[in-house]
């Protein structure tokens, strides 16, 4: 296989990267910051820094820890690979969110960084020296000299320190969780690694010592409550005494001791400084554009070629960067183009381009049929919150009507039009799953065959009328909803009509019993009896922001392919010599225009809203928020170019004529 | 002039007279008519009915607010002055606490009957002096350190409306009634920008006329339509991108500012420029201020920064219309070409100034463009674009110039007329044929007016430029914008907007080089152009 191959060739480099880096960086600051005081004097400071820094390495204490960081760094460097997705996950409600919190993966994680963190702030105690350094010391009690040497005393400084690490450790954790920091975000433009680390270093610097102040903060205020729990348990363990001399840390007056905040602010700098770098040379690493072969010149290389990758199912990382890829080749490179466009040696097919083309249809067909059950579950909801009143016809007075809607709301009933898809999937599928040899053969003579008008006719070997019946299409027969109105489904009360016969064919198929309607009225019973709890509403109500990014996750996959595709069906006009796009035109303007009426229709949906939230300049990347809007600006942006490309000549091409018409309004500069 | 085989001036066939209208080009000629506006019947039928409007200056309603605040609306009354200076924080930041306390007064001037001045008194006094003379001396050096980055770049020290009029492509931004013009890519529309901030978008298909206005859409210098799209305007503004989003079935004449979205980063203000990808998507975005320019991904308003140091800003972007390169001029005498795959940079240090305006042929493999303080078009070639030599721009090594514009005196029927100067902004028809350049005459001599220069060129296999004709107007008006039509089927299609505030559409009616099914090329001329080596000036270091 290719891709563990690959993932372990990625993390052998980030960690060697992030070693150096964190190396030098640990020296470098250890030196600078945390030893000297910023009074010094620069210059001599400098010299004395740098040598200083030569005698110290021998210090075996020193040495020690460095070993140790690289040891940290080496095992966050796992966890971050370990972690890392390229589809983030978005916990719906606040509900998901603590089931992830407290799921046992995110435990070890969490864990593991506390004891990481803990380590990093012994290190940092130890460069530090001074009354960091240890954590038992001599009392300092006045008391006779033979006493003095029996007893020993804790070092509250240390301990607080060490607490400290362990604090940020978890946190940081929490908040990789939290801010989905484990996603990939990958960038808008390519730019060479060196220059991508270097513009993103300021944030970062300035990111993590912001950061570093609050955690301080909220460790002070934590420490201040709860310190004392620590300390008696060491104090006991250990035997240690408390020193009376000087104040005990969980009062005001020990913690407004300006150096203790500052080393506590400089070792969570540094400990975050680190980790983030070493998270960021990932994502650098990780999302760096990589270069995958059309064609494989020796048969060994056959599965890292980019159609097999397409077509198989790798690691979704491996898939992300073999979709970018192909957005790149398609829009630069001429010459990767043409092999795209070649035929196969002996026999002449279009093999690379047919299995191109296919895989990528497939993905935009899956996600039209996602977007289509989100937005039937949605105007289910949405007619339930409608008070149906305007329908003079059916007063919804019995307790079976509205067991009858709810039919539409309980995840039961979803079944039903679930129950429904596969069926529609094949049939839209099945024609793209055939073999593209024999699709190919049966059109070669006419690739633009006149289209039977007869959905019941429909030839099904032949690659585009498959998507000509796209689920869209074909669900509205017994759905019976107009898809050329624009008013979404809860504006206007007049839009309940439709569901109805809907809800009754569905109890003609299972007539109700009364025990079952009894049991769905207790249900509904218990719910309104549950939603008026306010706690139970708030950790189970449903974020509607989130469900949508939840839905839209893995778009940028998507958005690549339109692009991949669309940039590829334009450059066939001039590059393609063959002609094997034109047999698959068809299939892909069906796709793209039945993909943007649908996604046209989810930005009429209720709770959705058109505009891109405002982002702040954060260092977790939040692009995952915002990918249906880039989504609805690519997928136009294709049909365009499309559209452009071949100007009036699509008229000759065979869609639907409701495609057609619209086809004519992206003609004419009206969409 | 001692190179002959330079195109200049002194070839070109002499202005048309005073009071001739130059109306359209036929037969390799430029006609022009006395007083006569209208195109010749057998023409009008090939412009699709383009509009061609005036929009006088007086009808433009001037800026009614000049200050934003609502702070002269109301009376003068005298806060703390510790108030004031949460305020000044709130409004403008540290340096406003700083001006706040510098200005402060001695605020015992009510105390000072009781004359027992308590210790506090005295000690608060004293806090007082101190945090004047510590925020005055703060003050002197944020000048003087801001004069000495001023002294490295003199265009940081200009107020933000001169430093728009200075880098605008429009002759003359600050007082004509058109500030900037923009032909939508596809389909004839165009937007106009006018004095008053507003922008109006005429289709030759339809009657309606929107015009947008928002709040944040002050001093417009730049606009430009998304390209593959219907109807996306992004318009550069004084602190800010905004991005309309048009309906283009829509009969409503006033989109709600909703329409727009608001692209904005701290210190890039203002932006004077303006280019979204060919491919559409991207959109970069320039300010003389910043040193980085901004790629946005305008539907997720993200933006990353091209951060290059030196040249103190960006004033002017220039897409080729292949995507392949952008070109990149700053307010010093260096300016840049990117290429957009990894988006590297190749820097040109220029001898005399800043590059002043440039343009892409067609094919992306060379570029036109001038320099501040000469009267010459350079070019600089490129390699032929495939995708594979990734991360480079590319580049010949040197500049050579392909025309010279310095003064000539025409002896014309009416007198001499003297013509020639520094170029102002410079275009190149979509099909590579036409060059119009607005020559920017002398302050001193009266006599040498702006006037648009019109080139023939060809790009294959040897790059030619030869002269064509001037352009004149209506009496008095000067030229202000030219920009070429991207589809005019015909040939190329010139719109000039003049200083009078009227619009109006040149077309030149020729078969392009790329039909060559009949050939009219009956040039009345003897071509002449660079063919080998036009004295070539060591312009540019290689990086």
């Amino acid at each position: 296989m290719v891709s563990p191959k690959h993932d372990r060739e990625w993390s052998g480099f980030i960690c060697s990267w992030s070693h150096l880096f964190a190396f030098l960086s640990i020296h470098i600051f250890s030196r600078i910051f945390l030893q000297h005081r910023i009074s010094n004097e620069l210059i001599l400071f400098l010299q004395f820094s740098i040598l200083d820094a030569f005698n110290d390495l021998y210090t075996s204490y020193v040495i020690f820890c460095i070993l140790l960081m690289s040891v940290v760094i080496v095992v966050i460097n796992i966890f971050i690979v370990e972690f890392h997705a390229v589809v983030p996950s978005i916990p719906c409600s606040r509900l998901a969110l603590i089931s992830k919190i407290i799921h046992p993966q995110q435990v070890i994680h969490s864990v593991a960084h506390a004891v990481m963190g803990m380590l990093v702030a012994w290190c940092a105690a130890i460069m530090t020296k001074g009354k960091f350094l240890l954590l038992s010391v001599p009392c300092t009690n006045t008391e006779s000299a033979p006493d003095a040497d029996l007893h020993v005393c804790l070092n509250e400084y240390h301990l607080f320190l060490l607490l400290l690490g362990a604090f940020m450790g978890y946190s940081y954790s929490l908040r990789y969780l939290v801010n989905n920091m484990n996603y990939l975000p990958f960038p808008i433009i390519q730019q060479y690694k060196y220059l991508r680390f270097r513009r993103s270093l300021p944030l970062l610097a300035k990111h993590s010592c912001v950061e570093s102040l609050y955690m301080v903060r909220n460790f002070c205020a934590a420490y201040y409550f709860f310190g004392y729990i620590p300390r008696t348990w060491i104090i006991t363990t250990m035997n240690l005494q408390t020193d009376s001399k000087l104040p005990l840390l969980d009062t005001v007056a020990g913690l407004l001791d300006l150096s203790l905040l500052y080393h506590s602010w400089l070792c969570g700098l540094f400990l975050l400084m680190t980790w983030y770098l070493a998270w960021m040379l990932f994502r650098i690493f990780a999302t760096e554009a990589h270069h995958f072969p059309v064609q494989a010149t020796f048969v060994e290389e056959a599965d890292q070629c980019l159609p097999k990758i397409l077509n198989s199912n790798p690691p979704s990382l491996l898939k992300f960067l073999a979709l970018q890829d192909l957005m790149f080749l398609s829009q630069y490179s001429s010459v990767r183009r043409q092999e795209v466009f070649s035929l196969s040696q002996p026999g002449g097919h279009p093999h690379n381009w047919a299995s191109i083309s296919r895989d990528c249809l497939s993905l935009l067909n899956d996600l039209t049929q996602k977007l289509i059950i989100h937005q039937e579950a949605a105007a289910a909801n949405g007619r339930l919150k409608q008070p149906p009143v305007g329908d003079p016809r059916q007063p919804p007075t019995s307790p079976g009507a509205a067991a009858q809607e709810n039919l539409f709301q309980s995840p039961r009933s979803n079944l039903i039009p679930r129950a429904h898809m596969p069926s529609l999937v094949k049939s839209s599928l099945l024609p793209l799953k055939t073999s593209p040899v024999s699709d190919l053969g049966s059109n070669v003579g006419s690739p633009f065959s006149p289209f039977p008008h007869k959905s019941g006719l429909i030839d099904l070997s032949s690659p585009w009328h498959g998507s000509i019946q796209s689920p869209h299409i074909m669900r509205r027969g017994p759905k019976l909803w107009t898809s050329s109105s624009d008013i979404p489904w809860t504006s206007s009360p007049y839009e309940t009509r439709p569901m109805i016969p809907v809800a009754k064919s569905a109890n003609e198929v299972v007539p109700p019993s009364h025990f079952y309607i009894w049991l769905q009225n207790k249900k509904e019973q218990l719910k309104s009896f549950l939603a008026k709890r306010v706690l139970i509403m708030y950790f189970f109500s449903k974020h509607p922001e989130a469900s949508i990014q939840a839905l839209f996750c893995d778009t940028q996959m998507h958005i690549w392919a339109l692009e991949g595709l669309s940039h590829l069906v334009a450059a066939s006009f001039t590059e393609d010599r063959y002609g094997v796009v034109q047999t698959t035109l068809p299939a892909i303007l069906n796709t793209l225009l039945t993909l943007q009426e649908v996604v046209d229709k989810h930005f009429k949906l209720p709770h959705v809203s058109s505009k891109p939230p405002r982002t702040s300049g954060n260092l977790a990347d939040t692009s995952y928020k915002t990918l249906r809007f880039a989504l609805r600006a690519s997928l136009k942006t294709a049909i365009y170019r499309i559209t452009t490309t071949f100007g009036e000549h699509l008229n000759a091409v065979q869609v639907s004529p409701e495609h057609k018409k619209r086809l004519q309004q992206f003609l004419e500069f009206k969409e | 002039m001692n190179d002959k085989r330079m195109c200049s001036l002194a070839l070109f066939p002499p202005p048309p007279a005073p009071g001739d209208i130059t109306l359209y080009e036929y037969n390799n000629a430029l006609v022009s008519e006395l007083g006569y506006e209208n195109l010749p019947l057998t023409f009008q039928g090939q412009l699709e009915n383009l509009p061609a409007l005036t929009i006088p200056k007086e009808t433009l309603k001037t800026h009614s607010r000049l200050e934003h605040s609502t702070k002269p609306a109301f009376i003068h009354h005298r806060e703390s002055l510790w108030k004031r200076c949460i305020n000044a924080w709130r409004d403008i930041g540290v340096a406003g606490v700083l001006e706040e306390l510098a200005n402060a007064e001695e605020e015992s001037d009510l105390d000072e009957e009781t004359n027992e001045q308590s210790w506090v008194d005295s000690a608060k006094e004293l806090v007082l002096r101190w945090m004047k003379t510590g925020s005055r001396c703060t003050l002197t050096l944020c000048c003087w350190v801001s004069s000495l980055h001023g002294s490295f770049f003199p265009h940081l020290s200009l107020q933000k409306e001169d430093m728009i009029a200075k880098f605008s492509q429009a002759v003359d931004w600050a007082s004509c009634p058109i500030r900037a013009f923009a032909w939508h890519p596809h389909t004839s529309k165009f937007a106009v920008a006018l004095l008053d901030d507003s922008i109006r978008v005429y289709n030759a298909n339809s009657a309606t006329v929107p015009i947008l206005k928002h709040r944040l859409q002050r001093n417009v210098a730049s606009m430009a339509w998304k390209p593959l799209c219907a109807s996306i305007l992004a318009v550069a503004c004084h602190s800010c991108v905004l991005v309309w989003h048009l309906d283009p079935t829509s009969l409503s004449t006033r989109p709600s500012s909703g329409c727009a979205q608001v692209l904005s980063h701290p210190g890039h203000s203002p932006i004077t420029s303006l280019a979204w990808a060919p491919s559409g998507g991207l959109l970069l975005s320039a300010s003389p201020v910043d040193t980085a320019m901004l790629v946005w991904d305008v539907s997720t308003e993200n933006c990353i920064q091209l951060q290059w140091f030196g040249g103190g800003g960006v004033t002017y972007l220039a897409w080729s219309s292949e995507g392949s390169k952008v070109l990149a001029a700053t307010p010093s005498a260096v300016f840049r070409v990117w290429e957009v795959q990894m988006w590297t940079c190749e820097k040109w240090p220029t001898i005399k100034g800043p590059c002043r305006t440039g343009c892409w042929s067609p094919d992306g493999s060379r570029l036109l463009f001038t320099v501040e303080g000469e009267s010459v078009i350079y070019t600089l070639s490129f390699l032929e674009y495939s995708g594979e030599q990734k991360g480079k721009v590319g580049g010949s090594k040197t500049a050579s110039i392909v025309a010279d514009l310095s003064e000539t005196t025409f002896e014309t029927l009416f007198g001499e007329e003297r013509i020639g100067g520094e170029v102002h902004s410079m275009v190149w028809d979509p099909s590579g044929e036409r060059l119009a350049v607005i020559i920017k005459g002398s302050c001193d001599s009266p006599k040498n007016q702006t006037i648009i220069a019109v080139f023939r060129t060809r790009n294959s296999p040897v790059f030619e430029l030869l002269p064509c004709g001037f352009l004149r107007g209506e009496d008095g008006a000067q030229p202000q914008l030219v920009v070429f039509h991207p589809c005019f089927k015909k040939g190329a299609l010139l719109t000039v907007c003049w200083s009078t505030g009227k619009i109006s559409h040149i077309p030149f009616f020729f078969v392009t080089a790329q039909f060559p099914s009949f050939t009219s090329e009956q040039s009345p001329l003897v071509p002449l152009g660079n063919r080998s080596s036009a004295r070539e000036q060591p312009l540019f270091s290689e990086l």
